[in-house]
This record gives structure tokens, C-alpha cells and sequence, in this order.
């Protein structure tokens, strides 16, 4: 896959904070790339800098091989979509969408097949005569998702674009998006601060912190292979155990010395935690189920889920684990009951900070 | 309890500005359907005749002339208060106090002094044409003041400030959001001012206009001074109906008849205001 957008060591402070500290990522032609991050962490910064709005301090940022660091933000084959829509109030959807358009020279009938076309494309013909006031919240965010598309832009930029929604919505949308990155293959870069959306819609992930990235990879690979303690709390929910790196495993005063996926990468002596997921705890009421006994602290019943805190003897925190409902475990554990828990040495990685 | 603390609050406000505004209107509109007395004041005999005077070509060649002058004032400090009010609504927040502080200024000043400081500036031995004579670009001095040009100067200098208000307020109230997101889908400077931030800051263009025009239709001290009573405007016909002709009641027909414009004016600015406001909250 050829690179569409390179950023290349981009720097932006703002005074002494380093909003974007020399950061580099390439998206591809067709790809749906996600930057996900806590707030704050210079996402916005990132995304403005690529439209054109923001000037980076250090670096350059190419398109299709060509250096459009210097370019004006209105000369961009680049869409920003905003976080807050930005609809033109005094125009009509139709009016705001063909806007952009307008803007290219494009007249008459040519201009109202594409208009026409993109408001189909988002499912928002019936509503081409109204105001952006007279619209719902998920009605405006596809207003101003089809007069970004409709100028057939190489590359998609969106600010957390389904932010205002409920969840209901949300998830409805997320699909929508997807969809229609797929049907017209242009490039989405996609800001969240969502984890569950980010995996969810996109081919890769460039989880950021203060400005920097913290791991790049694809959905599967930030879930189960995290490069980091940072990296693995941000994304899902994650069980740690501060210890270290002893010669015939990882030990964890108090619990035991344990195996785990990536013990032959960890250097002898090291501090770190022992990570593992809620959902690959394994819990029973026999001691076969797993050598570390604890106590039901409490309950969270999620539906489709079972969230169990578990207390081990001696640790300061409890551990969570996340049964299916189709765990018959789930149908009479009760707070107080006594159960034995464990997990694979495969499902569990030695992190540091 | 609550209707009653109501009236508490806003009864002092409502009995002023009844005592003020709408009772002396009352009476100016009422006095504007009498004869007037012989000897001046008012004969109460109900009469059209003030009104019927007022449309005569002499005083309605005055209406007019006025509405022209304070037209060109209104624009002209449109065009000269448009880019100041931008300006100063694109500063950092802390920076526009200051701005806003030094447009308000003058006002704070007495105007009278003000308007003589034009005529010292204007006259045919004033600053500017003393310099121009001497740096030899004229010969002879430029006819700056007693005529419609100084009345427009001064006009203008006096209500721009009143100008830039009404437009900041609107300019500052749109962000910079929505000229960015017409910048991004491929518009010039030049084409989102037209199609974006000039259309949505029409109600602050709408009330600053307003208010210079009415102001400037109503004003008889700067035509007296500047324009060296030359040029009756409004303002002056009144004055003088009421002070030099001692004729109250047809000096009240045309008071009434610019109060009657000036709230047409008004509340079709309000319109305007109150219909954008609706569409901008949702935007
Ligand atoms: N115009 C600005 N002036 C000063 N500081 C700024 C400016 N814009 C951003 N910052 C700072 O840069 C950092 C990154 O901001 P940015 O808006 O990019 O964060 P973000 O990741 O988009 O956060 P969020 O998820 O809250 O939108 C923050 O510390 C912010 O305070
Ligand atoms: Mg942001």
C-alpha cells in the first residue's frame, strides 16, 4: 500500500506545551485510519495541521508524495470535517452542501446532480430545503459529512465526528461511516477519544499521548499486543500486577512467579506489571480451575457480561474478571463466595510504563 | 408572588421610561393635531393641517435632504467601521477591551468641543489646508467646512464609534469556526467574507446603521456649526419650529413624523435580528 498522507516529524507547541512533539504517520490510499487519545493529547492540533489551519513548527506533511506543508488550507485536496459541524446557518442543506462545489466553479445542472448525489449518499434528500436549525443532531453530522464528501477530497479528516451523539446513534453512525468510506474510497482519518469506536471502524490505530504515539498498529494488535502500560489501559479494561523480572519467570510479591507471552523479551531485573484481561480470567468453583484463590468482592452485571472483583489474599487491588453469560458460573456466584481463579501464561504480558 | 416581584423590579424602569419617553410622545404626537397659538403655544382646535404642511415640497425637499445626508454618513461609517469592528473581534480577548475603550473615547468628551475641534481643522486657515498649501499640493484652500461634506465629517466622526459597537458585537458572536470551514471547502478570503461573514453579521450591520442614521437625521448642533447653517437638516427644522417660529405644533408633526420612520426602522431591524439569532443558535 502506497503512502496517501506522510506526516513527517511534525512539532507544534503552543508556548511551552508541545501540543504535537515530532510525530510521524502515513495513511493509506483507501485506508480508515483512527487517532485515538486521551484529551489534550493533540489530536485536533494533528488534524489541523493537515487541513491547513495550523502551521507545524518543525516537520513536513505530504500528499501523494507531494509537499503540502506550505500550501493554503483552501487549495488542500483535504476535507475537514468539524467537530462541531460548522454548518452554514444561513443556508440550506442543499445550500451547504453544494457550497464547496460552488467554490470549484461547478454551475447548473452538473452542480445539482452532485449535490443531489451526495445528500442520497447520507440518505438526507427529503431534507435538501431545510436549515441546518431544523435538523437533529445525527441529521447535521451527515449535512456536514456529504459536504465534505462531495468534493471528492483524497483524504477525509474527521474531528471526533460522532461526538454529540447518544450511543444508540453512535453505533448506527459508526457503521454508516464505514460504509461509506468503503463506497467511495476516500482515505478517513478519523479522531476519537473513544477506544470501542476506534477499534470498531478502523484499519489502523495511532494511539497518541502528550503530543506523541504511543503505539501504531492495527485494532487487533494495540488489544492484544500492547507495547506498553499506557497503551493497554487506554484501550480496553486491563488487570495489573506490579512486579518483577525474576530469573525462572516474572515475580509478583505475594502472588507467585508467573510465565507469560512475552517473558523471553523482558530483560532479567526488570520492573514491570503483569497485564491480563478481564475476559481471560478464568474463574471456578473447583481449585483444578486455576491456582490463585480469592474471594467475590462484588458483582456487576452487565447484561451479556458478568463482572466479577475478585480479592487475592495480600493484593492491594482486586482482580476483575469478565464472565459470558454463557458461563453457568454466572447463574448463582454470589458476593462472598469463594472461588479459584487463574489464566494462561499466553493471555498475559509483562508491560512497563 | 412571582407576578408581583416582577412589577417590584421593573416598575422604577417602567415608570421612567413612561414619565420620559412615552408620555411626552404622547403629547408631542397629540399637540402635533392642534393650532398653533398667536402668540406662540397651542390653540386646541383639532386640526390636519401641520401634517398636511409638513408634505409641502419645501419640507419635504428637507426630509429628503437630510435622509441623504445621514445616508452617506451611515455608509460611509459603514465602510470605515466594518474592517475596525473585524479587527478588533479577530484580537485575543484581552486585547479588544483595549481597543473597544480607545473607539468609545471621543464619546466620553463634550461634543460641542469636539465639533469645534473639526472647525479648527476644516476652516480655509485650518491644519489640514495650511498644510496642504504649504507642502504646495493646492493653491487655493479647499472649501472643507460650511457645507454637506463637513456635516457628513462630523457626522460620521461622532457616530462611528456607535458603528463599531454594533458590528463587533455581531462579528465576535460568529467564531472563527464557520470562516474555517468555508476555507476548507475551497473559498478565498474574499468569498467567505461574502457568502459567510457578511451575511451572517447583516443584523449588526442592520442595528449599526440604525443607529447612525437616526442619530445623524436628529442632529442640529454639527449642520448649525459645520455646516454653517446652511444646510436645514431635521434636527434644525424642529429646533426651529419650536425655538424661532415658536410654532409647537407643526415643529410636533415632524417630530412625530421621524419618530414614526425611526421605529419603522427599528423594528425592522429587530426583525432581522431576532430572525438570524433563531437560525444561528442552532447552528
Ligand atoms: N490555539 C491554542 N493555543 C494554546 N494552546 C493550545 C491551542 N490549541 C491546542 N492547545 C493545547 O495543545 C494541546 C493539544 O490540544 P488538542 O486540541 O490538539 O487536543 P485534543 O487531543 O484534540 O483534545 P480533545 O480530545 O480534548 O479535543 C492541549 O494541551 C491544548 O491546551
Ligand atoms: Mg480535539
Amino acid at each position: 500500500m502506497t503512502a496517501l498522507l506522510e506526516v513527517v516529524g511534525v512539532t507544534k507547541a503552543f508556548g511551552p506545551i508541545k501540543a504535537v512533539d515530532n510525530l510521524s504517520i502515513s495513511v493509506g490510499g483507501n485506508e480508515f485510519f483512527a487517532l485515538l487519545g486521551p484529551s489534550g493529547c493533540g489530536k485536533t492540533t494533528l488534524l489541523r495541521m493537515i487541513a491547513g489551519f495550523e502551521k507545524p513548527d518543525q516537520g513536513r506533511i505530504m500528499l501523494d508524495g507531494i509537499d503540502i506543508t506550505d500550501q493554503k488550507a483552501n487549495r488542500r485536496p483535504i476535507n475537514l470535517m468539524f467537530q462541531s459541524y460548522a454548518l452554514f446557518p444561513h443556508m440550506t442543506v442543499a445550500g451547504n452542501v453544494a457550497y464547496g462545489l460552488e467554490m470549484e466553479g461547478m454551475r447548473g445542472a452538473d452542480l445539482k446532480r452532485r449535490v443531489d448525489e451526495a445528500l442520497a449518499l447520507v440518505q438526507l434528500s427529503s431534507l435538501s430545503g431545510r436549515k441546518p436549525a431544523q435538523l437533529s443532531g445525527g441529521q447535521k453530522q451527515r449535512v456536514a459529512l456529504a459536504r465534505a464528501l462531495v468534493k471528492r477530497p483524497k483524504l477525509l479528516l474527521l474531528d471526533e465526528p460522532l461526538g454529540a451523539l447518544d450511543k444508540k446513534l453512535r453505533e448506527q453512525m459508526q457503521i454508516e461511516l464505514k460504509r461509506l468510506q468503503q463506497e467511495t474510497g476516500i482515505a478517513f482519518l478519523v479522531v476519537t477519544h473513544d477506544q470501542e469506536e476506534a477499534l470498531t471502524m478502523a484499519d489502523r490505530i495511532a494511539l497518541l499521548r502528550q503530543g506523541r504515539i504511543a503505539q501504531l498498529g492495527e485494532p487487533r494488535t494495540l488489544y492484544e499486543r500492547p507495547d506498553n502500560r499506557f497503551v493497554a489501559d487506554f484501550i480496553g479494561q486491563m488487570n495489573f500486577f506490579d512486579g518483577q523480572r525474576a530469573v525462572n519467570g516474572f515475580e509478583v510479591p505475594g502472588l507467585g512467579v508467573f510465565d507469560a507471552a512475552n517473558l523471553s523479551d523482558v530483560a532479567a531485573g526488570t520492573a514491570a506489571a503483569l497485564a491480563v484481561r478481564p475476559e481471560r480470567v478464568v474463574v471456578s468453583e473447583t481449585e483444578h480451575g486455576g491456582n490463585l484463590q480469592a474471594e467475590v468482592e462484588g458483582l456487576a452485571y452487565l447484561g451479556q457480561d458478568l463482572i466479577l472483583h475478585l480479592r487475592i489474599a495480600g493484593q492491594a487491588k482486586p482482580l476483575v474478571a469478565r464472565l459470558p453469560a454463557a458461563n453457568p458460573l454466572t447463574t448463582h456466584i454470589a458476593r462472598g463466595a469463594k472461588v479459584w481463579c487463574g489464566w494462561s501464561a499466553a493471555h498475559s504480558l509483562i508491560l512497563s510504563e | 408572588m412571582v407576578v408581583s416581584r416582577r412589577i417590584v423590579l421593573t416598575g422604577p424602569g417602567i415608570i421612567w421610561i413612561l414619565a420620559l419617553l412615552v408620555i411626552p410622545c404622547a403629547l408631542l404626537l397629540v399637540n402635533s393635531f392642534f393650532e398653533r397659538g398667536i402668540y406662540g403655544g397651542i390653540d386646541y382646535i383639532l386640526t390636519s393641517e401641520n401634517y398636511v404642511r409638513a408634505i409641502d415640497p419645501l419640507y419635504a425637499q428637507i426630509f429628503w435632504s437630510s435622509a441623504r445626508v445621514a445616508l452617506i454618513t451611515t455608509l460611509v461609517s459603514l465602510v470605515l467601521g466594518y474592517p475596525a469592528a473585524y479587527c478588533i473581534a479577530l484580537m485575543p480577548k484581552r486585547r479588544q477591551l483595549a481597543y473597544l475603550i480607545l473607539v468609545m473615547l471621543p464619546l466620553w468628551s463634550n461634543y460641542l468641543i469636539r465639533t469645534y475641534a473639526w472647525m479648527v481643522l476644516l476652516n480655509s486657515e485650518g491644519l489640514i489646508n495650511k498644510t496642504l498649501l504649504g507642502l504646495g499640493v493646492i493653491d487655493a484652500p479647499l472649501p472643507l467646512l460650511y457645507n454637506d461634506f463637513a456635516i457628513i465629517v462630523g457626522l460620521t466622526y461622532a457616530y462611528v464609534p456607535f458603528m463599531i459597537l454594533a458590528l463587533f458585537s455581531s462579528i465576535s458572536k460568529l467564531g472563527p469556526e464557520l470562516r474555517e470551514a468555508s476555507t476548507d471547502l475551497g473559498a478565498s478570503s474574499l468569498m467567505t467574507f461574502w457568502r459567510v461573514t457578511l451575511p451572517l453579521t447583516l443584523p449588526g450591520v442592520a442595528a449599526g446603521s440604525v443607529f447612525v442614521f437616526v442619530l445623524s437625521v436628529g442632529n442640529f448642533v454639527t449642520p448649525d456649526l459645520l455646516g454653517g447653517g446652511k444646510r436645514t437638516m431635521l434636527g434644525n427644522l424642529i429646533y426651529d419650529q419650536f425655538l424661532t417660529a415658536r410654532d409647537w405644533p407643526f415643529g410636533s408633526a415632524i417630530a412625530a413624523i421621524v419618530i414614526g420612520i425611526m421605529m419603522l426602522l427599528l423594528t425592522v431591524q429587530a426583525i432581522l435580528v431576532n430572525r438570524r439569532d433563531r437560525e444561528g443558535t442552532a447552528a
